[in-house]
């Protein structure tokens, strides 16, 4: 096993008096490794989103990534959210490109090599089926559409670590089914470090490579599970017994967690 | 058919203002109100025409006056408005006082300015400036606090600084309650000028129609009424297009 990529080290985090909101996190996570966090709503996987990017930081504990201690926040992220957020003003190529505009290096190079971003932002459209789409607005967009750009704009800076706070919660069952496996590809050709958060156990079995799941607040880790299904994993798995008994198998484990 | 019911759907203020003319000439008329109480639409045509040169004089000095203290209520309010919206402290530290500042009659102003600047266009200018910057602060800096923040994390990780955030999204964003406001803030400000002409000018429609109503000249009187009237509205009308061109992406999702 390589060496840990992401690291947290006892890390709790109180947001004010109330207590902690996470607690005790004790985790490594490989570079290139898909994990998934799921748990009750409230449980703080936000909140780990949060330290994991350095938005915040602990109140105990540290956290590193890639071999240093996170101080701040970290540029090699790229953040999606339920809510794709796309700014309305702009056709989709130009979401894509925004961060582009703001981290750096990229931020100073931006007009002397913007036809070569645009290409980057137009294959990674491409690669999602957005070809089509990229002078669109927002607006003119389904739901579906919107979350495969957000997609994009996380991942133009070609991040080495994809947050994704429950990217397919708003979509339909066979929307999401079809993103899952953009995502799947996606992964499979850049193999970028993947924190999902999900409330859908069939999505963070399908997807993941390591599943954990968290405990009521104070949220902490009571669960670590390696899904072994084979690599690259074809949507039909999901419809299989080996898949469904495991998806049984958390859910037995979550509902542990609901009524303790 | 279509072609004539649009035709039709767009004369439609026109012959709604037809109609009315009507409706006051023959009302005139028919009840045989006398002119020095109330013209009928003829005699005020005919004022609009006798007077055309003092009244074309006077529409000028309200129109330039009315567009500084504009202008001067758009610079102040977007920069104000930037100011308080770009941090959450100002934004709620200020924005009681300007809900104070704006239960204000701002006619209760006009006194004093003229003691400070004497009569003329000059508090003209500051009444229209300060009824209509209101509008736009409160416009500019409510879109601007109101920001998601979610978006501002996906932008906050890759090293935005608060400005960036404030250019790329919260600028853009408070654009259509800024040019909602324009509209407003334009016949705010008219409003301001003719109020502060009527009393402490000797120039300008207010003051046109404070003097021809003393004279009981009312066709004079309601000539000045009508052409305040389609100065506002024509200035409504044009920041109005402007918003639409300015800020299409906001009307349509
Ligand atoms: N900025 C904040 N200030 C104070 N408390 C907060 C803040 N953000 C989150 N919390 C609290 O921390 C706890 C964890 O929140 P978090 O958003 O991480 O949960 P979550 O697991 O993402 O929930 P969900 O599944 O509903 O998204 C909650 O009890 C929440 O009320
Ligand atoms: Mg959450």
């Amino acid at each position: 096993m390589s060496a840990a990529f992401v690291r947290f080290d006892d890390v709790s985090l109180a947001y004010d008096g109330t207590g902690n909101a996470i607690e005790d996190i004790n985790l490594s996570i490989r570079e290139g490794e898909f994990v998934a966090f799921v748990g009750p709503s409230g449980c703080g996987k936000s909140t780990f989103m949060k330290l994991c990017t350095g938005l915040h930081a602990p109140t105990q504990g540290s956290v590193s990534v890639d071999g240093a201690p996170v101080t701040g926040p970290l540029k090699i992220s790229g953040m999606a959210f339920q809510n794709a957020n796309l700014l309305p003003w702009r056709t989709t190529l130009d979401n894509v490109l925004l961060p582009l505009e703001i981290v750096e290096p990229y931020r100073r190079q931006f007009r002397k090599r913007r036809e070569e971003f645009v290409g980057w932002a137009r294959s990674l459209l491409k690669t999602v089926g957005l070809a089509e789409h990229e002078n669109k607005y927002p607006w003119q967009l389904s739901g579906g559409m919107q979350q495969r750009a957000s997609i994009c704009r996380a991942l133009i800076h070609q991040p080495r670590l994809l947050m994704l706070d429950e990217p397919f919660g708003a979509l339909d069952a066979f929307t999401r089914e079809e993103l899952w496996c953009v995502l799947r590809d996606l992964w499979e050709a850049q193999r970028f470090t993947v924190v999902l958060v999900t409330h859908d156990l069939r999505e963070a079995a399908f997807l993941a490579d390591t599943v954990y799941v968290m405990s009521r607040r104070p949220g902490r880790v009571i669960e670590r599970r390696s899904i072994e299904l084979p690599r690259p994993r074809a949507l039909e798995t999901t419809y299989e017994k080996p898949f469904i008994d495991l998806v049984q198998e958390l859910r037995a484990q979550i509902g542990e967690v609901r009524s303790t | 058919m279509t072609v004539n019911s649009k035709l039709i759907e767009r004369l439609a203020p026109w012959i709604a203002v037809v109609v009315l003319v009507m409706i006051w000439e023959v009302t005139v008329r028919l009840f045989n109100v006398p002119s020095f109480i109330f013209p009928g639409a003829l005699e005020t045509a005919q004022a609009l025409i006798t007077y055309a040169g003092p009244i074309g004089q006077h529409s000028w000095q309200t129109f330039w006056t009315t567009l500084i203290g504009f202008g001067l209520g758009v610079a102040v309010g977007l920069v104000l408005g930037f100011i308080i919206g770009s941090s959450r402290f100002l934004y709620n530290a200020c924005y009681p006082l300007l809900v104070g500042f704006n239960a204000i009659p701002k006619v209760a102003f006009v006194p004093i300015l003229v003691v400070w600047f004497g009569i003329g266009s000059v508090p003209a200018i500051l009444t229209a400036f300060l009824i209509c910057f209101f509008p736009i602060v409160v416009n500019v800096a409510t879109g601007l606090a109101t920001l998601e923040p979610e978006m501002e994390d996906v932008l906050r990780v890759l090293g935005a600084r608060r400005m960036d955030v404030l250019l790329k999204v919260g600028l853009p964003r408070s654009l259509p309650y800024f040019f909602a406001s324009l509209k407003i803030a334009i016949t705010l400000a008219f409003v301001g000028t003719v109020v502060s002409e009527t009393v402490a000018s000797n120039q300008g429609i207010g003051y046109l129609m404070m003097s021809a109503g003393s004279q009981m000249r009312m066709g004079l009187v309601f000539a000045g009424l009508l052409v305040i009237s389609a100065m506002a509205m024509v200035m409504y009308e044009l920041f109005a297009q402007l918003e639409k061109r300015m800020t299409a992406w906001a009307h349509r999702s």
